[in-house]
C-alpha cells in the first residue's frame, strides 16, 4: 500500500513550514496559472519587451500581483530548498552553512525583485 | 517508506520540478530587475529568451510549474483528506491523463514557431 506523499511533522517549526508550503500554495496557485497563462499563452518572449512591462507596470495592480508572486513563490521554493538541504546534507555544521547561504541568497533575490517592482519608473526612459 | 510505483515518481519528479523551478526563478528575477536599466539593457535581455532554441527551455518551464501544481494539489487532497489514500493509483492516473490532455495544446502553442506556424 502507498502512504502519503508526506508526513505531518509533529510539532515546532517544522509543522509552521509544513503548513506554509500547503497555505502559499493554495494562495499563489491561481496567480501563478494566470501568469503563465498571460505571459506564455496569450503573449510570448516574441511579443514581451520593454514596452509591455512598462505599460503592464503603469497600474499599482500587476505590481502587487507580481510582488505577490515573489513573495509566495521565493519563501515557498527556499523552504522546499531547506527540506532537500535537511535530506542530503547530514553533517550538522555543512547544514547550517548551506542554510544560511540559502536565506542569504534569498534575501537578496527577493529584495532586488521587490526593489524593482516599487521603485521601477517607465517615465524615465522616455525621450525629451 | 516508499517502496517505488507512482507515489516515488511523482515524489521524485515533484522534487525536480521544484528545484529547476526555483533556479529559474532566481534568473526570471536577475533577468526582469534588468527593466530598471532602460529599453536597450532588458530588450537585450529578452532577445535571450527570444531565440528559437529556447523555446523548448520556455515550454519545459511552463510544463514543470504545471505538474509542481498539479501533484501539489494532489498531496494537499491526501494530507486533508486521509481516506483518500486508498484511491492513489487511481488519483495519481487521473491527475496524470489530465496533465497530459493539458500539456499537448499548451506544447504546441508555445513552439508552434518551431514548426513554422
Amino acid at each position: 500500500m502507498i502512504r502519503a506523499p508526506s508526513v505531518r511533522p509533529a510539532g515546532g517549526l517544522p509543522l509552521y513550514l509544513w503548513f506554509f508550503m500547503r497555505v502559499s500554495a493554495i494562495l499563489m496557485f491561481g496567480l501563478v496559472l494566470g501568469h503563465l497563462y498571460i505571459m506564455h499563452i496569450i503573449n510570448s518572449t516574441d511579443t514581451i519587451d520593454f514596452q509591455f512591462v512598462a505599460e503592464r507596470f503603469t497600474t499599482p495592480f500587476w505590481r502587487a500581483y507580481d510582488l505577490f508572486i515573489l513573495f509566495f513563490a521565493l519563501s515557498h521554493g527556499l523552504i522546499g530548498m531547506r527540506g532537500i538541504l535537511d535530506d542530503y546534507v547530514r553533517s550538522r555544521p555543512w547544514r547550517a552553512f548551506a542554510e544560511g547561504l540559502l536565506w542569504t541568497a534569498g534575501a537578496v533575490f527577493f529584495l532586488l525583485g521587490a526593489l524593482i517592482l516599487m521603485t521601477f519608473q517607465p517615465g524615465a526612459f522616455r525621450g525629451p | 517508506m516508499y517502496r517505488g510505483g507512482p507515489g516515488m515518481l511523482a515524489w521524485a519528479l515533484h522534487r525536480i520540478t521544484g528545484v529547476a523551478v526555483l533556479l529559474f526563478l532566481f534568473m526570471h528575477i536577475i533577468e526582469t530587475s534588468m527593466i530598471g536599466f532602460g529599453p536597450k539593457a532588458y530588450n537585450f535581455t529578452l532577445g535571450i529568451y527570444r531565440q528559437l532554441w529556447f523555446k523548448p527551455i520556455e515550454f519545459l518551464l511552463v510544463a514543470a510549474v504545471l505538474y509542481h501544481a498539479g501533484n501539489g494539489i494532489l498531496v494537499m487532497i491526501l494530507d486533508f483528506w486521509p481516506a483518500s489514500t486508498r484511491y492513489y493509483r487511481r488519483l495519481f492516473w487521473a491527475g496524470a491523463a489530465l496533465y497530459v490532455a493539458l500539456i499537448i495544446p499548451v506544447g504546441f502553442i508555445m513552439m508552434r514557431r518551431l514548426f513554422g506556424l
